[in-house]
């Protein structure tokens, strides 16, 4: 596949998603749907992960990608698409948040 | 996700054509709207509106939450003559995203002490643009002085339908370049497009300047927004 110096290789996480595919891998995709304030990462950024916890790309500076593998390596196995929300204003600050005081909302779905 | 959308997407994408992916963030239901197919749509104004501004959203409808991905190519910016100008906009180009080409047969201006870290040929511009490839996502800016290297590129330019073409010279020397075009067999519609004088008029006068001028005036074709262009001198 022929892409742009700015989309190739290891950033152009869609191509990866379908490369994994093509080797017989389950894999989901995160996608930035909704960003406030100081968001690390704009709509439209893409992680790439598969069942094992493997990823690629990135959702925020590293802060909250742990916590969408987990919940993608879920998705995989129900089949579920679903909504996460991050930011440093709700609960789950405690556990992972963004510490620039961005909020985020991430798309999850199995790629099939 | 299916797989065939994604397989789908990805050939837009690889082959520079636009697209969105529409993504109903409840039922997870999918549909992928070429550019080609987006008149089609009912809504095709706004989301033609949304494919030009080159960003992804979030929207409610009355059928709930959709996400709207948004898939432009890179735009590319094709700079004809290694000249001060383009010392300018070349990096001024790259730092706003655009893949850049300078292109210029004269070696002692196509040096890559003048254009460190720039991507550029030193060649005939007709010999080396179907390498380059100039298409509808592409910017293109012919800035010689010389009709030998720039006018066959600006040709190519207009019938590879670029997003923005300009060309630096005169109204003078555009209306002799405009004569030599009808040669080349470029059509009055086609001639319409080319920006010239160029640039937006924000007075410009040092290289740099100028380069500001139409990197903007290329920025607002880019994104939909033709700018009036005043007479000028």
């Amino acid at each position: 596949m022929s892409m742009s110096s700015a989309e190739s290789s290891q950033n152009d996480i869609l191509a990866i998603a379908q490369s994994w595919l093509g080797e017989g891998r389950d894999v989901a995709l995160a996608t930035v749907i909704e960003t406030w304030g100081s968001a690390p990462r704009p709509v439209g950024s893409h992680l790439v992960i598969d069942s094992g916890g493997a990823f690629m790309g990135s959702v925020s500076g590293g802060c909250v990608e742990g916590a969408v593998v987990t919940e993608a390596v879920d998705v995989i196995g129900s089949g579920k698409s679903k909504v996460l929300e991050f930011g440093v204003a709700d609960e789950t600050a405690w556990q992972v948040g963004l510490s620039c005081g961005g909020r985020i909302r991430v798309y999850v779905e199995k790629v099939s | 996700m299916e797989a065939t959308l994604l397989k789908a997407l990805n050939e837009e994408r690889a082959a520079r054509r636009a697209a969105l992916v529409i993504t109903d963030l409840a039922s997870g239901a999918q549909r992928l709207v070429r550019e080609a197919g987006i008149d089609e749509e009912t809504d095709a104004g706004h989301l033609r509106q949304i494919l030009l501004s080159g960003k992804s959203r979030t929207e409610a409808t009355d059928n709930g939450e959709r996400f709207i991905e948004v898939h432009l190519p890179a735009a590319k910016f094709v700079i004809i003559g290694a000249v001060h100008i383009s010392q300018a906009l070349a990096p001024m180009a790259m730092a706003t995203g655009f893949d850049v080409t300078v292109i210029d047969p004269r070696t002692a201006f196509a040096t890559p002490e003048r254009f460190a870290g720039i991507n550029l040929i030193a060649d005939w511009p007709e010999d080396v643009l179907p390498g380059v490839g100039l298409d509808r996502w592409c910017a293109f800016a012919a800035v010689t002085h010389d009709p030998k290297i720039d006018d066959a590129a600006l040709a190519a330019a207009l019938k590879a339908e670029c997003f923005y073409v300009g060309a630096l010279g005169s109204r003078k020397t555009h209306a002799k370049r405009l004569e030599r075009l009808s040669a080349l067999g470029i059509g009055a519609d086609m001639q319409a497009r080319i920006h010239a004088p160029i640039g937006l008029d924000i007075g410009a006068q040092s290289p740099s300047e100028i380069a500001v001028a139409v990197l903007a005036e290329a920025i607002a074709a880019l994104r939909g927004r033709e700018s009036k262009r005043e007479a000028r001198g």
